[in-house]
């Protein structure tokens, strides 16, 4: 990156972006506080991290009182396995704006360190926190942009309506031939690969994606099971996870859940996934024991969401980078 | 054989793409929240000049190209190569019709050009952005024209036809913009 040390001392974002940027935290706060969710505080260092192979942890060591030989600490991609340890203390509806971290993250959308805001619904379904989402994001930038009605479409109608396939039942070529007659040129490599998750991002990034959000928030909702998370699945055929994204203008804002709650489905599927993290040599952390014993005990149904709140003051500022809307983004860190 | 991993590409880097040398003109990270991630670059073929679009998944690695850029000076052609010298060390090099292309117009003895080397062997010559070249052939200029509406064709000492005010006379110099091939003034 830049090395010029003459003029990087200077923020990227220009004044009136931070100042846009504290207000829309601002009213983020009133908006919870009406509806009397409580902010809370989460460590950002873990024991345990994340065990999603497209997620990669920051990490850092700690030595001292109460770990005299060290003990390494992750950084954490996002607060939910302690927002949940506190759902399933009896906590009720949680909000948190933080910063969180991600390694191998860097572009025009992206910035290893960024703030979320997540917040969880007691009670709430995946619907009902679309709905909230909705309203929040509306209240947040209205005063900058004026938007058409929201619209709602299923991960399977976004596909058939900007990439012409169902992403349930299209083969490894099905995907190909919608990459070509959308002029996506990969390597051969990729061609011939038969990972249909590396297919599906492939043409949503690439397609589907840039068509959402066209003036208007666009929600897709009901996810492949595969891609589930720390969804709960429903029953059907196939099976689809109870998981939503929101986006604007093409850009990816939010990602929520029904939150599963079945201790014992989580530690399957942590386990899956840890499985293959070591098969990509990807660096294989401790499971978040805590988080299972938390839902063991019962977390309450509850929906949750993450948002991604630097992409949000870019919509509100017009920004077309992510570094115009944060103060020093990495490479000036 | 050097590569790159796609954590390392960037503006202007040199790689092999298809079998030909390539420069990345921009470099997009794409990712979803919780998806595969993409580097999708626009890349220039140095070849032929077209540029393109291509996808590669995060973590690929694509092999560098040995090229690079030198200052050279331009001495004669031969008709079949054009000869070139490094200032510094006195090196000699040949550039053939492929490399020197439409840009064998520009070329006049003594000017500086930079000469793109793929594996040592000179791939492009890029003439400097203006030449001062001297007018062999035109028409005579209507008598009281200053201004330089509607111009008439010259033809410069080195073959290139460039259309110029009708004040230009022949025997004389001119500067040119090689990228646009349009007159500039008298020199």
């Amino acid at each position: 990156m830049t090395t010029d040390a003459s003029g990087d001392w200077q923020p990227t974002a220009a004044l009136e972006v931070l100042k846009l940027r504290a207000r829309l935290l601002e009213r983020t706060r009133a908006f919870f506080f009406e509806r009397g969710v409580l902010e809370v505080e989460t460590p950002i260092l873990s024991t345990a991290a994340v065990t999603d192979p497209m997620l990669a942890s920051l990490a850092t060591r700690y030595t001292g009182p109460r770990f005299p030989r060290g003990q390494t600490f992750y950084l954490h991609t996002s607060p939910e396995f302690p927002m949940k340890r506190l759902l399933a203390a009896g906590s009720g509806s949680i909000y948190q704006i933080c910063k969180v971290f991600r390694d191998g993250e860097a572009g025009r959308l992206h910035n290893p360190e960024f703030t979320m805001l997540e917040w969880y619904r007691v009670g709430f379904d995946y619907h009902r926190l679309m709905d909230e989402t909705d309203e929040l994001v509306m209240r947040l930038l209205a005063p900058t942009l004026s938007l058409d009605a929201p619209e709602r479409l299923s991960y399977r109608e976004a596909f058939q309506r900007h990439a012409g396939l169902d992403p349930h039942t299209a083969s490894a070529g099905d995907f190909a031939a919608a990459a070509k007659a959308h002029k996506i040129d990969v390597p051969s490599e990729l061609l011939t690969q038969n990972d249909l998750a590396v297919w599906r991002d492939l043409l949503l990034t690439h397609v589907v994606e840039p068509m959402l959000g066209q003036g208007r928030l666009t929600f897709i909702y009901d996810y492949p099971a595969s891609q589930a998370s720390l969804a709960r699945i429903q029953p059907g055929d196939p099976p689809l996870a109870a998981r939503f994204e929101l986006y604007l203008n093409g850009i990816e804002l939010a990602n929520g859940f029904h939150e599963l709650a079945d201790a014992e489905e989580q530690r399957t599927r942590f386990e899956r996934q840890l499985h293959a993290r070591a098969a990509n040599g990807q660096p294989v952390a401790p499971l978040d024991e805590r988080l299972l014993a938390a839902l063991a005990q019962g977390l309450p149904d509850c929906a949750g969401v993450a948002l991604g709140f630097d992409r949000l003051v870019m919509l509100a500022a017009g920004a077309r980078t992510i570094a115009e809307v944060l103060a020093f983004p990495m490479d000036r860190a | 054989m050097a590569t790159y991993n796609t954590n390392e590409f960037k503006a202007g880097l040199k790689v092999m793409l298809d079998g030909d040398p390539a420069s990345i003109v921009e470099n997009e990270f794409v990712k979803p929240g919780k998806g595969q991630a993409f580097s999708r670059v626009r890349i220039r073929n140095l070849k032929n000049g077209r540029t393109i679009e291509r996808t590669f998944k995060s973590g690929e690695t694509i092999e560098a190209a040995d090229v690079a850029d030198v200052e050279m000076q331009y001495l004669y052609s031969d008709e079949q190569f054009w000869h070139f010298m490094n200032p510094q060390s006195y090196e000699q090099m040949a550039a053939d019709k492929n490399a020197v292309g439409d840009n064998a117009k520009w070329l006049k003895e003594q000017d500086v050009c930079i000469i793109t080397l793929w594996n040592g062997v000179p791939l492009t010559v890029e003439p400097p952005n203006t030449v001062i070249l001297k007018v062999v052939e035109t028409d005579p200029g209507l008598k009281g024209d200053t201004s330089g509406g509607g111009g008439k064709p010259a033809t410069l000492e080195t073959g290139a036809v460039v259309r110029v005010p009708l004040f230009v006379q022949k025997g004389e110099a001119i500067k040119v913009n090689t990228r646009t091939g349009e007159y500039i003034s008298r020199a």
